[in-house]
């Protein structure tokens, strides 16, 4: 059979530089089982990450040709022929080769308030099918991270990441909004302290998830709405004024959650 | 040398639905708990899992019963299971399931808004709560999310090589490495919960990720725990066989639960001709009453497509032996000419994807091609059935790294809920003796920098072997010699070749820096492999007889003595992979007489 060649980039937090590695294509083979190979064979010090390789688990992202795939997933006999660049997600720091340090969403996913349900009824919970849909759309997130890395809010904008949650957590915000079990209100919350105002509805996120979920048209525009609503409805605003209640503030959404 | 050190009343080594559980139980509970993991959080082997998980909430057909569930269980497992395990897992399953779903987890509905329960091989009724097929991801990311909620610590990419005992010979610390930077860390703990998968990884067709190297068991082995029903290696009947770099990938059983059938080349549905008597009263003896049951089951007996997975992987194996399997020696599994396009899209949408994108395969229109996969390690640590506490003190283990819930072979869907029925007993127990102990527990920091320093000695080598060459070479002996089909001959060989592999991963080397380097954590993973690999083939050369996942070709009928014993495998305390693991039969717990009715009765 034919060689290929992968032009990976290696390297470290100080700096790094694409190396090329030539080695015999085989049949069927995907992305990560050419890294593989190279791994047993000519760079076996060469970091990725990687678990189910079957697209379940979103460990193995990458920049492949310049685009966020999934290397489990992406069949080196689609890709045009010449050299197959392979690089690390951009917007996250660089901890090895192909190894970024995601963090930064691990950190976000503590930020969100708790789900907190309303207690179940006599014989335990009910719903229906066509009201959990939508939620299990956004729950098929298999946390790649490729919607984050992207996302051009926080691409080239490391200061934004202290207030932009990021498209994978938008969809979680989405979920536990439509779950109709939850009573959390995280509305002010999201719109006010997770950037959801700062996306511009560009849709890069959605074209890049493995999971075809879309992110952008069920998930970011209905939560957008939702926000809005909360913050403009001008019966809620009526109510206000005449009750004197406050609306209610991102602390106490916060103030929801387990800590 | 100095350890980064943490001390915790409880450590829960591993991240998958087991661990989540017991983290979350003991840090409910007001426990300090530590939850250590391999990989990232939410990446474990628990994503994988897809049909679902097994409950008797009797809500698609009233018949059902924790009663039912346990025989199911038992007879699936050939019953070589710990009677008590699977009482209460059959009884605390579905409260758990009800719990997954109070912590936000969205399982598909019944038409009147209840969790709807599909089919699974051997169990008697429709039982697995489920989301399409990806409710491996849908448990993990539920625990996952409750586990940060509860404020658990969690170190991520952490890799434990040793437990350590302190001077009352208590489990007491773990030793590992950081992956990022290769840097040294210990753990202290009242309490150790191992919540660290199965060993899969040994083998080379195998539906299991690089995690599964069955540190857990080697761990718990070496500290003086026991293990159990070793030789019991579930190999999954449906997994990918081509392309072959794919070959071993998981085809959920959900495939057949859902109206799947396995046909040979001549088109037939060979199923019918292995029926073992066992199970010959409850299945179909045609094609049209196995087609009668997918709509009710009241109308017919069950499909054989449907019966447990040894009976099938076996099947399977001997079709392609006789020259009846498919293109790429397997056999083929057709839902296409069953069910319409829409259907199998909603039902199986990540099988529908995996088919499609790895294979060019689309199965709306076109049987698969599938083949026996080493899927799931029945046997692990022994532990008591209500505490899982193992045989050493301040040790439990919990998920596949225990063993005697699944006996000799484990039900589809049994997993899912032996993980959070006894990852939440495991949590319970391990934070009741840590608030029993006072004081900060102590090991012996030389004995945590001589672990480190083994570790670390492949980089100080020059010229050893490369660690991916002894990895294949050990995958591709135990594939060979300790496969789906055993012998006794072979058995010994097996031993002999692993004498040698343990001699070769002694001396292997490698290149670079201890920061996240995978070909020197894959040298860090072998002495575990190796420890299991000789524990399955000691076990397996000990039962000469065929019972569930394990099948001797000298000895191709089952033993009722030996359906009567465990066999126990031990080191003594501070043994290791260079030590001497001893094999001894044990009486199997006798159960009472009122359960055992239950399997008697026509239930």
């Amino acid at each position: 059979m034919e060689d290929v060649t992968m032009r990976i980039w290696r390297g470290d937090e100080t700096g790094g530089a694409f190396c090329d590695y030539t080695l015999p294509s085989q049949e069927g083979e995907v992305v990560l089982d050419v890294i593989h190979r190279l791994q047993a064979t000519l760079a076996s010090d060469l970091a990725c990450r990687w678990n189910c390789k079957a697209g379940k688990c979103g460990s193995c992202s990458a920049e492949i040709n310049g685009k966020p795939r999934l290397m489990c997933m992406t069949r080196m006999d689609q890709l045009p022929d010449g050299p197959v660049t392979v690089a690390p997600m951009r917007t996250f720091p660089i901890v090895r080769d192909l190894v970024t340090d995601v963090s930064f969403n691990y950190e976000m996913a503590r930020r969100v308030p708790v789900f907190a349900p309303a207690p179940p009824g006599p014989d335990g919970y009910r719903m229906q099918q066509i009201d959990i849909e939508r939620g299990q759309e956004f729950r098929k997130c298999i946390e790649c991270f490729m919607c984050q890395d992207v996302c051009h809010v926080i691409r080239d904008h490391e200061e934004n990441k202290q207030v932009f949650a990021g498209p994978r957590f938008f969809i979680r915000y989405a979920e536990l909004e439509m779950h109709p079990l939850d009573t959390n209100d995280r509305r002010e919350l999201v719109r006010q302290r997770m950037g959801l105002g700062m996306c511009n509805i560009t849709k890069c996120c959605t074209e890049v998830c493995p999971e075809h979920i879309k992110i952008t048209d069920n998930a970011i525009i209905p939560l957008k709405e939702r926000a809005i609503d909360a913050s403009y409805d001008p019966v809620a605003w009526l109510g206000r004024k005449i009750l004197r209640r406050p609306k209610r503030s991102p602390e106490e959404a916060v103030g929801s959650s387990g800590r | 040398m100095d350890i980064e050190t943490h001390n915790y009343d409880v450590v829960v080594i591993g991240a998958g639905g087991a661990g989540l559980r017991a983290a979350i139980e003991a840090q409910g509970r007001g426990l300090r708990t530590a939850l250590v993991c391999k990989s990232l959080l939410g990446k474990a082997h628990t994503v994988m899992a897809e049909g679902g998980i097994a409950a008797a909430m009797r809500n698609v057909y009233a018949e059902d019963s924790w009663q039912v569930h346990f025989r199911d269980t038992m007879r699936g497992g050939k019953m070589l299971n710990h009677w008590r395990m699977a009482q209460l897992h059959a009884q605390e399953a579905p409260d758990r399931v009800y719990e997954l779903e109070a912590w936000g987890a969205l399982f598909d509905r019944t038409a009147d808004g209840r969790i709807l329960q599909r089919d699974f091989g051997g169990h008697r009724y429709a039982r697995l709560a489920h989301v399409g097929d990806r409710t491996g991801l849908e448990m993990i990311r539920t625990l996952q999310q409750k586990a940060v909620a509860s404020d658990v610590d969690v170190f991520m990419e952490c890799k434990i090589l040793r437990l350590l005992n302190d001077a009352e010979g208590r489990v007491a610390g773990a030793v590992g490495y950081w992956r990022a930077s290769g840097e040294p860390v210990l753990f202290t703990a009242k309490a150790i919960v191992l919540a660290t998968g199965g060993a899969g990884k040994s083998w080379k067709f195998t539906s299991n990720s690089w995690e599964c190297t069955g540190d857990g068991h080697a761990m718990a082995l070496w500290a003086g725990a026991k293990l159990i029903d070793m030789e019991c290696v579930q190999f999954h009947p449906t997994g990918m066989v081509w392309p072959l770099s794919v070959r071993g990938l998981l085809v959920t059983e959900g495939v057949r639960g859902d109206g799947g059938i396995l046909r040979n080349s001549n088109g037939s549905r060979f199923m019918f001709d292995y029926v073992a008597d066992m199970f010959r009263a409850e299945t179909a003896d045609s094609e049209e009453e196995a087609d009668r049951w997918y709509a009710d089951h009241t109308a017919g007996r069950r499909p054989p497509d449907l019966l447990p997975r040894d009976e099938v992987a076996r099947a399977i194996n001997t079709e392609v032996k006789s020259g009846r399997g498919s293109p790429h020696d397997g056999v083929f599994l057709d839902i296409a000419s069953r069910r319409s396009p829409e259907y199998i899209r909603r039902r199986l949408p990540s099988m529908y994807h995996q088919f499609m994108e790895l294979a060019g395969v689309d199965i709306t229109k076109e049987p698969m091609e599938v083949g026996p996969t080493c899927h799931y390690f029945m046997g692990g640590v022994r532990v008591d059935p209500d505490t899982e506490a193992a045989d050493v003190p301040g040790l439990f283990a919990v998920g596949e790294v225990s063993g005697g819930m699944h006996g000799a072979n484990r039900l589809g869907g049994n997993s899912l809920s032996d993980l959070v029925v006894f990852g939440r007993r495991a949590g319970i127990s391990a934070s009741e003796l840590a608030e029993g102990r006072t004081g900060i527990p102590t090991v012996d920091l030389s004995e945590a920098r001589a672990v480190i320093d083994e570790a670390n000695t492949p980089f100080a080598r020059s010229g050893g072997e490369n660690p991916y060459t002894v990895h294949n070479d050990l995958q591709d002996l135990m594939q060979s010699l300790v496969g789906i089909i055993r012998t006794g001959a072979e058995l010994d060989e097996a031993l002999d070749q692993l004498e040698v592999l343990k001699e070769r991963a002694s001396n292997v080397s490698v290149e670079g820096t201890p920061r996240y380097n995978p070909g020197w954590n894959l040298a860090t993973d072998l002495p575990a492999m190796l420890t299991v690999s000789r524990c399955v083939t000691l076990a397996a050369r000990e039962r000469k007889e065929s019972r569930g996942g394990h099948t001797r070709e000298d000895f191709p009928t089952a033993d009722p003595e030996l359906g009567k014993v465990n066999f126990v495998l031990s080191q003594p305390a501070g043994g290791g992979f260079e030590g001497e693991i001893k094999v001894a039969p044990e009486p199997i717990p006798e159960m009472p007489a009122d359960l055992r009715a239950l399997l008697e009765e026509n239930i």
